[in-house]
């Protein structure tokens, strides 16, 4: 309930900005201009929508499962957390912004590129974070698996993988939301589809009532996605208390 | 200390151990008889729990440690018993008891598992997660799954001590009946659980840390705890730990 009042809120306010300063369709169009363009380019909307969501997805995938294994390796064997760890690091200092122009360089103008963008996005995020789960397992846990003589894939498979969780979602969770940001920057700097082609593409022909159109549709489509992966993610960790109910939280 | 280790008995010389520049352990010679439950006291910090990490095969990180031990194989004959209940979150209570064979990929009783914990209450809870029990039954779901290991040598950390004073009690009976005749290292802070269950009470003391004569209190454990004697005997090692933490 609480999500859709927000929602006639933040339209209300919309609305209400657009009626009492005047300001022209082309800056910002009403929401009802919107909502008209939304179904005149249903078809198109939904075709871009689609490349976008794919791109998104995909990036995701791969993101997620290059990042796991890179935390699996640097988390398992120290001299690739020696060597790897700097670098890694350091490869964070270059805006990835800045590489969507080589990606489409290299892979072109499709949706490879874009797959890689949101990719590389993603990865970083997703490493970090399950590195981190592996590298905090509860020594009281490893002792007692010790004491238990289990071999040290054991360990990783029972012990530190499972406590390791909680933060590779955080990961998973981070990298969710930024995930659509790849995928608009990769279509921004070359494509034909995508929202982010058509963004650009109405932009170019003051078609203003069109990009917004664009704009919601990828809000709605970011949110949902972030939402539907946060649900799965509290399903499959329902041990762990961040999949508490946030109101059960103390403070923040 | 001097005493000759008989066959079966764990004994364990520490030549020197070092945390941070500052000598835990001098040529300190510890034995543990077979069969019986010895019980180790002194004050927080002296170095108990170090010791039984030390017999547990914990051996800590970035120290200078030698250990010799004559007839020191016992790996794979430990059953390890922590403060913290260290169930595994993301597993069942029952999962948990049997931890120790899913890790070895070893087949397991379930029926052995269940009987362990109806004997420790807990038979209702056994599918449930960790989380969703008290203190007390996350302490009893640890000591089934310390029996569930059903190992000669059980090594324990101050396992009851998070526990009311009911369920203590309870549970050190239960504990004492189930690890009879097994080589038992209590680490306690509880004078009367010591007396109630201990063949031999050392006291450890000092920096670095020694060991006093064992005190063997009389009789079977467990022993009862209205017994005059036996409450005579906690007021005496009350005492000696007083003069201990005093002279230190």
């Amino acid at each position: 309930m609480r999500p859709l009042i927000i929602a006639i809120g933040l339209f209300s306010a919309w609305q209400a900005v657009v009626l009492l300063t005047e300001v022209p369709f082309f800056i910002l169009p009403s929401p009802m201009l919107v909502a008209v363009a939304m179904i005149e380019h249903a078809d198109r909307l939904l075709e871009d929508g689609l490349v976008t969501f794919v791109e998104i997805l995909g990036g995701l995938f791969l993101g997620i499962i290059l990042g796991t294994a890179s935390a699996l390796i640097i988390g398992l064997f120290r001299p690739a957390r020696q060597w790897l760890m700097p670098v890694m690091v350091v490869s964070q200092a270059i805006p990835v912004f800045a590489l969507a122009p080589i990606l489409v360089l290299w892979i072109g103008y499709g949706i490879g590129s874009k797959i890689a963008m949101a990719t590389l996005i993603i990865y970083f995020p997703v490493t970090a974070a399950l590195f981190d789960g592996l590298r905090r397992t509860n020594t009281g846990y490893l002792d007692l698996a010790r004491t238990m003589n289990a071999s040290r894939w054991s360990v990783l498979r029972h012990v530190r993988i499972p406590a390791a969780m909680p933060s590779f979602a955080s990961g998973v969770r981070v990298a969710t939301a930024v995930a659509p940001i790849g995928a608009i920057v990769g279509e921004w700097v070359g494509a034909s589809h995508g929202l982010g082609a058509l963004m650009l593409h109405s932009s170019g022909r003051t078609q203003i009532d069109v990009m917004f159109a664009a704009l919601l549709v990828l809000a709605f489509m970011a949110i949902l996605l972030y939402f539907s992966v946060d649900w799965l993610l509290r399903r499959l960790l329902t041990w762990s208390p961040d999949s508490l109910p946030s109101n059960d939280k103390v403070g923040l | 200390m001097t005493m000759s280790p008989k066959q079966g008995d764990i004994s364990i010389h520490i030549e020197q151990l070092t945390f941070d520049n500052m000598v835990l352990f001098n040529n300190l010679d510890f034995v543990m008889p077979e069969g019986q439950w010895t019980c180790l006291m002194g004050e927080s910090g002296v170095g108990k729990s170090t010791l039984l990490r030390l017999v547990a095969g914990l051996v800590p990180e970035k120290t200078t440690t030698t250990i010799t031990a004559a007839d020191f194989g016992i790996e794979g004959e430990i059953a390890y018993m922590a403060q913290n209940d260290l169930l595994l979150p993301w597993l069942t209570v029952f999962e948990n008891v049997v931890l120790g064979a899913r890790l070895r990929g070893d087949a397991f009783s379930s029926e052995r598992a269940l009987d362990l914990l109806k004997q420790v209450n807990l038979l209702g809870s056994a599918h449930d997660l960790p989380a969703t029990l008290s203190g007390g039954m996350r302490q009893r779901a640890a000591l089934a799954r310390t029996l569930m290991e059903d190992r000669p040598i059980v090594l324990m950390d101050e396992p009851f001590s998070a526990l009311d004073t009911i369920t203590r009690v309870r549970l050190q009976e239960f504990a004492a009946e189930m690890l009879r005749g097994r080589t038992v290292l209590l680490v306690t802070h509880d004078p009367l659980e010591a007396f109630r269950l201990a063949d031999r009470i050392h006291v450890m003391s000092g920096r670095p840390a020694v060991l006093f004569e064992p005190i063997k209190p009389a009789g079977r454990p467990p022993r009862d705890m209205r017994d005059p004697e036996l409450l005579a005997e906690q007021a005496k090692l009350l005492d000696q730990l007083a003069n201990v933490k005093s002279a230190a």
